[in-house]
């Protein structure tokens, strides 16, 4: 099948608004008689609950977390991209897009990507107004910082802690509503299945963590706003409870899933330790700004750094990227520090490691103005490793971090089955390849605050509200086999546990389809993975029962699903025979090692429809049509 | 290094609950306080057991979803630092820890060390916002905010709604937590405008969840992870008598 991305027609920079004079509008008097189920609370769901409250409809919000305001967004450092050109510095919106769609190498859609760039000043404005404290200068001015794939200053902050602040101003709104009774918040209630009847989403059907107590909620549209996928490493920077298992099981309800193989490896997290390390902690890219990146130019070089000498040591990143230098985009920085860590320069006991330091800048600029900067992230620093940054390099190794695959949606961001809505990072719409730091927090909320407010009026303009009742067949379905699977992890009683299956699949992941894949070793994890999801299903450990608070269970159910998501990712990467981004084929690269990209067979959007487990999904396309940017090698040269 | 644990056991909310003893062996200097406890986790599990309950996501310090009493002190006596963060390089080998749930009248267990807090929640619906549509709003230049001010509100916006200020104050007061909200608000010209609704309204939800009063103990400022200052109850306090006139 060839897929519609349903852009608008019309000159890119005009598409946005003519669109929205052309969606329906529900009246007023009408809006309370719909209900919308918001599911996740991170700032993608957060804002859109929210933002669908105010306006009048009657919304369902879940989350996993006791409250809306620890989901994941929360753990967002470094900052939110915004075209406002403050600075003065020739930022515009074209520049942003311009950027996006690059930083993507070209793997996104050009009329998503303008679009994200347009509302990204609302989105400042709207926080700012909700009392979200950005740094700002002594005027009293918005500041500004640089991010990693810009030339321009164009990222807003809040210290080392953007997420926690945007989140908690999403937060306040949702909070707003709950008061004022248009939104009824679940929390700690997991999602574990999509209801579709005649094709069309109408529900979910949810587990009470606390109880255990299944049960169904209809609703006249869906938005899955639950993130991304990156715990399917094991080791991620992503929180504890992250996890596919809301998307894919929608995927297995027949939405597809695009792009999974798009994964993005953040190059400056702090290394993992030993074998019982449950997650990598990231130290915000914002620290490329004034920290430099080098190992020693010798192999094994065991000396402490003050006794090696700056001759002695290869900043590769300026090497190698003179223009961009520290700020090479992620994808591009993470490979380089695999590349010399495979050359055997790497730093520390494992040898995967690199420096990151600070010593230049705090000579040119002393050590509080660091300390302003990134006091906390160095603090956080000394907490994990017990060093001080101020005056030793920091020590860092590139990890699993965002996904910028997803659900598929359309223009609309409703995926492929109607009334369902894909919000945040769980779709797979604006970021292409690879995504540029603080453009995930600036497309969660314009997803939330200034898109779907708008698209699903249009859905809804067409539905008559609550045709489909929870009293429904498929309702009941889909409780039954949501009990099925947890009576079926409860009764297996092997001997290793939920996390043992979890860290080896994450082994087989970052070995085969992680920062370098070939056909070799997608064949092999090919073959590995359901080796090992046959071994879950006949050893694994769940204790307790379904009727109470039950972590294992959780996290078995969840495990259980990346068990078999992580099939579609080595098969999605097998597929795009090309580099482009955070996607390396190590057969498809330039004489210097930089990725080789194929517009003519590539420019496509794969999309997987599932056909059951065990058997091979089907690809469909959506191809890439770029009419305002010209195709280019990426190069930060 | 070998330690014992003593740990609060509790089926549900009313269910009684007991200190039960286990051995962590073999645990590295390296490893998170959270990761000892998967460690000992995965063994109760081997064992056919149910493992200890305990709430966490992030495990970077900033969710304020941990929330454990670690030899009596919330979050354990590390200054500055979550569950998540401690790490075992401040325990040595044959040391006793006593790991208990949130202490206090307003978060009931739920099961083990988990204890609900939507009273915090609740809190915030109470006026912790600014009442501002999506959309509509003027240029985020237009208005301009002192750097002091932006910082204070930032010193302010630090808490992660964990909860340790109320689990260490010797009355169960969410002051701090309050405090911090309303001082964060005040400090901008957006919050200003509803300044006194919000103060009163925080306040009387306050005592509606069964929180206690504040007599200057000061145990929360000491338990708080992000170092949310007892000042800002002052502030509190000039903006809860601000209100009335
Ligand atoms: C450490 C870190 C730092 C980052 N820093 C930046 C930055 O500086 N700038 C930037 O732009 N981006 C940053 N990112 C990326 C960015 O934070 C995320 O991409 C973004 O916040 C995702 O928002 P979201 O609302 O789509 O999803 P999330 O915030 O992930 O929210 C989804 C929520 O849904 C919940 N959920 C999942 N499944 C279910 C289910 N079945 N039922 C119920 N609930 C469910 C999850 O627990 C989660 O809390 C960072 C990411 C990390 C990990
Ligand atoms: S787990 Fe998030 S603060 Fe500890």
């Amino acid at each position: 099948m060839i897929l519609d991305g349903k852009c608008p027609s019309g000159p890119l920079a005009e598409k946005w608004s003519r669109h929205r004079n052309d969606l329906k509008l529900v009246n007023p008097a009408n809006k309370r008689k719909y209900r919308i189920i918001v599911v996740g609370a991170g700032l993608a769901g957060a804002s859109a609950a929210a933002s669908l409250g105010e306006l009048g409809y009657n919304v369902e919000a879940f989350c996993s977390q006791d409250s809306p305001r620890r989901g994941h967004s929360i753990a967002a450092q470094g900052g939110i991209n915004a075209a406002k050109n403050y600075p003065n510095d020739g930022d515009s919106v074209f520049r942003l897009f311009h950027d996006t769609i690059k930083g993507g190498d070209f793997r996104a859609r050009e009329a998503n990507v303008y679009r994200l760039a347009e509302v990204s000043n609302s989105i400042i404005d709207q926080c700012v107004a909700q009392g979200v404290p950005f740094a700002r200068d002594y005027a009293g001015y918005l500041d500004n910082r640089s991010f990693g794939g810009a030339q321009v200053s164009r990222t807003f902050y809040a210290r080392g802690q953007t997420g926690q602040q945007l989140l908690l101003g999403a937060y306040s709104a949702l909070s707003r509503q709950q008061a004022a009774g248009t939104v009824r918040l679940h929390p700690r209630s997991e999602m574990l299945d999509l209801v579709v009847v005649d094709g069309k989403a109408r529900g979910i059907t949810v587990r009470d963590m606390v109880t255990g107590e299944v049960s169904s909620y209809a609703a006249d549209a869906v938005c899955l706003c639950t993130g991304g996928y990156a715990n399917v490493f094991y080791l991620s920077t992503n929180a504890m409870g992250s996890n596919v298992t809301a998307t894919y099981r929608a995927y297995k309800k027949g939405a597809f899933f695009a792009n999974p193989c798009y994964t993005q490896i953040h190059p400056t997290c702090i290394p993992a330790s030993g074998d019982y390390q449950s997650k990598l902690t990231l130290m915000s890219e914002s620290l490329r700004n004034d920290g430099r990146v080098w190992v020693p130019k010798q192999k094994s070089d065991n000396r402490p750094v003050s006794e090696i000498p700056d001759e002695e040591r290869d900043y590769y990143l300026e090497r190698k990227y003179p223009s961009f230098g520290n700020l090479a985009p992620r994808d591009i920085a993470s490979r380089s520090a695999k590349e010399v860590c495979d050359e055997g320069q790497g730093i520390g006991t494992s040898g995967r490691g690199v420096y990151l330091d600070f010593a230049d800048s705090i000579k040119r600029l002393g050590q509080d103005a660091i300390r302003e900067r990134y006091g906390n992230l160095f603090e956080m620093y000394e907490r994990i490793t017990g060093e001080d940054a101020y005056k030793q390099p920091m020590r860092i190794y590139p990890a699993p971090h965002y996904t910028m695959g997803g659900l598929w949606v359309d223009y609309n961001l409703e995926s492929n089955v109607p009334g369902l809505f894909v919000l945040g990072e769980a779709n797979f719409s604006d970021h292409g390849a690879n995504r540029l730091g603080a453009s995930a927090l600036m497309q969660g909320l314009a997803d939330g605050y200034f898109v779907i407010p708008y698209t699903i009026a249009n859905f809804l303009a067409r539905t008559t509200p609550g045709e489909v009742p929870s009293e429904h067949e498929e309702f009941r379905k889909s409780r039954e086999e949501v009990d099925a699977l947890t009576k079926r992890l409860l009764s297996i009683k092997g001997t290793r546990t939920v996390n043992e299956f979890h860290r080896e699949l994450g082994r087989i992941m970052w070995d085969n389809v992680g920062m370098a894949r070939s056909q070799q070793s997608l064949e092999r994890a090919l073959q590995r993975i359901p080796e090992l999801r046959a071994e879950f299903w006949e050893d694994v450990q769940v204790t307790g029962s379904g009727a109470e608070l039950n972590q294992e269970l959780e996290r078995a159910g969840r495990v259980a699903d990346f068990l078999e998501f992580g099939e579609l990712m080595a098969r999605d990467a097998l597929q795009r025979r090309e580099s482009c981004g955070g996607h390396f084929r190590e057969e498809f690269q330039t004489e210097d090692g930089e990725a080789r990209r194929d517009d003519e067979n590539f420019s496509y959007v794969a999309a997987w429809e599932s056909k059951g487990v065990g058997r091979n999904p089907e690809l469909h396309k959506e191809p890439l049509e770029f009419e305002d940017v010209t195709l280019a090698v990426r190069s930060y040269k | 290094m070998d330690l014992t644990l003593m740990v609060w056991r509790q089926k549900s909310a009313d269910a009684p609950g007991k200190l039960d003893q286990y051995a962590a062996k073999g645990i590295s200097r390296e490893m998170s306080f959270l990761e000892m406890l998967d460690v000992v986790n995965e063994g109760i599990v081997k064992a056919g057991g149910d493992p200890i309950a305990f709430d966490h996501d992030c495990r970077e310090g900033i969710c304020g979803t941990c929330s454990q009493v670690i030899n009596g002190v919330p979050h354990g006596i590390e200054e500055r630092t979550t569950v998540c963060q401690l790490h075992m390089r401040h325990f040595k080998d044959g040391d006793t820890i006593y790991i208990e749930p949130w202490h206090g009248k307003a978060f009931p267990v739920v099961r083990d060390l988990i204890v609900d807090r939507s009273a915090l929640d609740r809190l915030i619906q109470s006026g912790g916002y600014v009442s501002v549509h999506t959309g509509g709003v003027p240029d985020a230049n237009a208005i301009l905010i002192p750097k002091g001010d932006a910082d204070t509100a930032m010193d302010a916006a630090e808490c992660i709604g964990c909860g340790a200020c109320v689990a260490a104050c010797p009355n169960g007061s969410a002051m701090l937590f309050v405090a911090a909200k309303v001082t964060q608000l005040a400090s901008l010209p957006q919050g200003r405008v509803e300044a006194s609704e919000r103060v009163r309204g925080m306040i009387d939800k306050m005592s509606d969840e069964g929180f206690g009063n504040c007599s200057n103990h000061y145990e929360c400022q000491a338990a708080c992870p992000k170092g949310v200052k007892v000042s800002f109850i002052a502030k509190l306090n000039r903006e809860y008598m601000k209100s009335w006139f």
